[in-house]
């Protein structure tokens, strides 16, 4: 128990999260890897309201990440069906008809 | 935290971040959804760790119980389900691989190496009153701006996933004559 064990924690869940980004080619995995992101920066918020802040805007604002995650899920998905429909398949190297 | 609460500390940790490296190595994308399913369910237990009831049940809440069946329907509707293998390619693994290593370095070794200035007797309080009066105060505003913007993605959710021409649009909506 400790700040910096959750912050290393934290840093360990931005890394996979990247690397799932960096690696995947299915957009529903990078969406994944996405929401891996933004829960280590919830746990980097939630760790220094408890262990530095006297009060909890950091819960606050965990709070108002969570919403925006649940939205972007929401949007992401529709647009990936709407690939899907349009293109055949999610790879989000397919998705370059706005190349110019 | 002495004893069985420390036990159980490294015990969700290492869940967290055991099904994180899963989420990202693993080749068939239901598994790793299902990876991603127990590392929230281990950040839900370290909130609890960091007196954040509230936030651990908002976790289980709209994470497992939500977005995570958001992304197991995006991974149905969105692969044949003929194919025997619902495949996750990948590629750039060693460049990827270093990149988050360095990373991972150098985020952990400023965690661990910088003094934080921790305040002194940590209390445990449960924390559901003080954030929704903090809601309904001093952050009224965002907390109107998210119910805005919850909207807005639902309208906008629903209007991209509608089939395009033919059923669905707002002219066959009409009352029938």
């Amino acid at each position: 128990m400790g700040l910096d064990k959750l912050l290393v924690i934290g840093a360990a869940l931005f890394c996979c999260g990247l690397y799932t980004i960096l690696t995947r080619r299915n957009a529903v995995a990078v969406l994944m890897g996405v929401e891996l992101i933004l829960n280590s920066a919830n746990i980097n918020f939630v760790a220094f309201s408890h262990y530095v802040s006297r009060v909890i805007g950091g819960q606050i604002f965990a709070i108002f990440v969570i919403v925006l995650a649940a939205a972007e899920a929401a949007v992401a998905l529709a647009i990936f069906l709407r690939l899907y429909a349009t293109t055949g398949s999610v790879e989000v190297d397919t998705a370059d008809q706005l190349k110019g | 935290m002495t004893g069985p609460a420390n036990l159980i500390f490294y015990a969700l940790a290492a869940l967290t971040v055991g099904s994180a490296i899963l989420v990202a190595i693993l080749p068939n994308i239901v598994y790793a959804a299902v990876a991603l399913l127990f590392s929230f369910a281990g950040v839900a237990g370290l909130y609890v760790f960091l007196s954040a009831d509230f936030l651990a049940a908002t976790q289980v809440l709209v994470y497992v119980g939500g977005i995570l069946i958001l992304i197991m329907f995006a991974v149905f509707l969105s692969n044949r389900i003929s194919d025997v293998k619902l495949s996750n390619p990948a590629r750039f693994h060693w460049q990827a691989a270093f990149l988050c290593l360095v990373l991972f370095g150098v985020l952990s070794y400023t965690a661990v190496s910088t003094a934080f200035p921790v305040k002194p007797g940590i209390v445990y309080l449960p924390s559901t009153a003080e954030i929704g009066e903090l809601l309904m105060m001093r952050y009224l505003l965002p907390f109107e701006v998210a119910s805005v913007l919850l909207l807005a993605a639902l309208i906008g959710a629903a209007l991209l996933s509608r089939p395009e021409g033919g059923k669905g649009r707002a002219a066959d909506m009409e009352e029938p004559k």
